[in-house]
């Protein structure tokens, strides 16, 4: 099947070049960084993870929102998303390679990763990690290999696929809860003690999951005419409201904890990222800018108009994403710095290589998902052109599909 | 190249012989010295520092941070964001962020409080070590960091509530004005920290600073020896540790 990959028009082979240039400007990027050291970052030993770490957070939640779309269709059996399924689990396969690279980017001694399974340490929330992102990555491309390679030969998958999407489904759950869990325990930064972390994590997920792929849907109808259907929209468009809502409700519950309580440990960073503290300021504009983004496409979906015009649910999408990405992928993780444990205030600008470096890795992503969207895209289109066998497909049961319970 | 059986019995049995004959024992390959403790060395159930804050002058050059920081090769780089500190000092509000109320403020206006790994009770840095590299001494409760196995992933650095924790974000060693080469230098990606000297206390002499210190600010022994000087000052004078409604329970004691 990966074969599909490799035919394809000039447009696709432009994409893919631009890809693997920006994965070379990135690459060189790391290289410099690994012979340099990380002080060539915007990090310091006051605000010591930064971009990397938010990029591997916010992705996590990217890749644990495929949950949304397994759900519906294995434990509900909304045939609607039959055809989407295979598109979350290959953004969630591109999502973790990602997230693996900037854990990678991230470290110090990368020579020395293995050290993490040599030494298993089931203490350090950090270990549940490097576990479960490997497996939810194994599961999602097996799953969705194998279902979309019954769909070609147009026979049911086999039925130890089930086995995998039950075991999948609590795993995305477990999984983007322990990668709150890294911050959610550490004493001295307030910002992060907070039990609401692990549940807004996984409703930002939610949220930011069903608004790239109906973005992503929006892309493949334009470039490759590949419809994933109307009601498979409609249903995303529900599932990331609602999740926006609960977000919009968790962080409010946090802003009253926050500013409620007067305790500093939980007030003194919510203060910078609203006001700023004396001078500093850099955060700020970032942090309206993530609530007024919460708050407007809340209201754009609320109207009645957004989900029948395909522009303006595109542009509620982007924003949508926008205001989830800089909270986790932005905010979130230097925030927590700041003030730092002194009481003083070290502002964090990401630096060019760190900047350059991520669009590598998010170039090799989407590379990967470039490359599995195209076989999948591929091999539906075989199916629709020559229908295989003497039954119409509608007539077929779910070919592709793996009915939990029927 | 053919090998007859009679050829092939007679080299092994030469060889074997050579083995035997040629002088340089197989005692040769075990150890001399075998890894036992010296009889010289410093024990404790937990030790601890206590630090008098109302000995410590301002006009001080600093000797203990700088007896500290030649002893083990700690780096002086210059940018304050990618500093690697050992032992450092902060003023009162710094130090305690969380207690600065007026009239212990306004006691120690302009007094820099010697800072240091408080070697917790309970580190939250051990429990987020993903390898185990820093880890706690059970027999004596030193918090201690193994610098060939760290990955540098700074999820210590971030759980550490005393900003206690160094990162090498650059090569150190060129910033090492002259190295001793009684302990080892670390390499750029790791982190380090203070260890209560415990390389010093293995061959009987008391941390660095503790020596440094001329004017008796310092003090270092068992915490749970009741007969020991550290204790004896605990009991003696009121005392307070950094940050101590968070349980980490340090090691470290400041007197006022």
């Amino acid at each position: 099947m990966l074969e599909k990959a490799l035919h394809g028009g000039k447009i696709y082979w432009i994409w893919v070049l631009v890809l693997l240039a920006g994965i070379g400007i990135g690459l060189s990027a790391y290289l410099y960084q690994l012979r340099e050291g990380l002080w060539v970052t915007g990090m310091s030993r006051n605000v010591s993870w930064g971009f990397y770490i938010s990029q591997f957070t916010f992705l996590v939640g990217v890749a644990a929102s495929v949950l949304m779309v397994v759900l519906p269709l294995y434990l509900h059996n909304f045939k609607a998303f039959g055809q989407i399924v295979a598109l979350g689990q290959f953004l969630t396969v591109g999502a973790l390679i990602m997230s693996l690279l900037f854990i990678f980017s991230d470290v110090g001694m990368p020579m020395r990763i293995f050290n993490v399974p040599l030494y298993p340490t089931p203490w350090s929330m950090l270990f549940y990690d490097t576990v479960f992102l490997p497996g939810f990555l194994m599961l999602n491309l097996i799953i969705g290999w194998v279902a979309l390679g019954a769909e070609k030969r147009d026979v049911p998958p086999a039925r130890w696929l089930r086995v995998l999407i039950c075991v999948s489904i609590p795993w995305a759950v477990v999984m983007h809860t322990v990668t709150a869990f890294i911050f959610a325990g550490t004493p001295g930064r307030g910002f992060w003690m907070t039990a609401i972390m692990a549940p807004r994590f996984l409703v930002t997920a939610f949220a930011a999951g069903p608004a790239l792929l109906i973005i992503l849907s929006t892309l493949l109808k334009a470039v490759a005419r590949f419809q994933v259907g109307e009601a498979a929209i409609q249903k995303l468009i529900t599932i990331m409201f609602y999740a926006l809502i609960i977000d919009a409700f968790f962080l409010g519950v946090e802003y009253y904890t926050a500013f409620y309580s007067h305790v500093p440990a939980y007030t003194e960073t919510f203060r910078y990222l609203f006001f700023g503290i004396g001078k500093n300021r850099a955060l700020v504009p970032w942090y309206w800018a993530m609530n007024g983004a919460i708050v407007a496409a809340i209201a754009l979906l609320a109207l009645p108009g957004t989900r029948n015009s395909r522009p303006r649910l595109l542009a509620t999408c982007i924003i949508a994403l926008a205001g989830l990405w800089i909270d986790k992928g932005f905010v979130l993780v230097p925030a927590a710095f700041i003030p730092n444990v002194f009481g003083r205030v070290t502002e964090y600008p990401p630096s060019w290589v760190e900047l350059t470096l991520s669009a590598g890795i998010y170039c090799l992503g989407t590379l990967v998902i470039t490359a599995l969207y195209k076989v999948a895209v591929s091999v539906r289109r075989e199916r629709m052109e020559n229908p295989p066998g003497s039954t119409s497909p509608a007539e077929r049961p779910g070919a592709g599909q793996v009915p939990l319970f029927r | 190249m053919t090998l007859s059986r009679r050829k092939f019995l007679k080299a092994v049995a030469t060889s074997t012989l050579a083995v035997a004959v040629i002088p340089g024992d197989s005692q040769g390959f075990e150890l001399k010295g075998r890894m036992s403790p010296s009889p010289k060395a410093l024990k404790a159930k937990r030790w601890g520092m206590v630090v008098d804050m109302s000995r410590c002058r301002d006009d001080c050059a600093g000797d203990c941070i700088a007896a500290c920081h030649e002893v083990h090769n700690v780096p002086f780089i210059p940018e304050p964001d990618h500093e690697v500190m050992w032992l450092f000092q902060e003023p009162y509000a710094n130090a305690f962020p969380d207690q600065s109320h007026g009239l212990v403020a306004r006691r120690s206006d302009g007094w820099k409080f010697l800072l240091m790994c408080n070697h917790c009770n309970d580190p939250p840095c051990v429990r987020a070590c993903p390898t185990q590299a820093t880890f706690k001494r059970e027999e004596d409760g030193i918090v201690m960091m193994d610098y060939h196995r760290c990955i540098g992933c700074r999820f210590c650095m971030a759980a550490c509530p005393y900003g206690s924790r160094s990162f090498n974000f650059r090569d150190p060693r060129p910033f090492i004005k002259k190295i001793n080469p009684d302990y080892p230098t670390r390499r750029k990606g790791v982190v380090e920290k203070c260890n209560f000297c415990q390389e010093r206390l293995e061959v009987g002499r008391m941390p660095a600073c503790v020596e440094a210190c001329k004017e008796g600010v310092l003090t270092f022994g068992d915490l749970d020896d009741p007969a020991s000087e550290v204790s004896r000052l605990l009991s003696e004078k009121p005392h307070t540790r950094r940050k101590p409604d968070l349980g980490t329970g340090p090691s470290v004691y400041y007197i006022l």
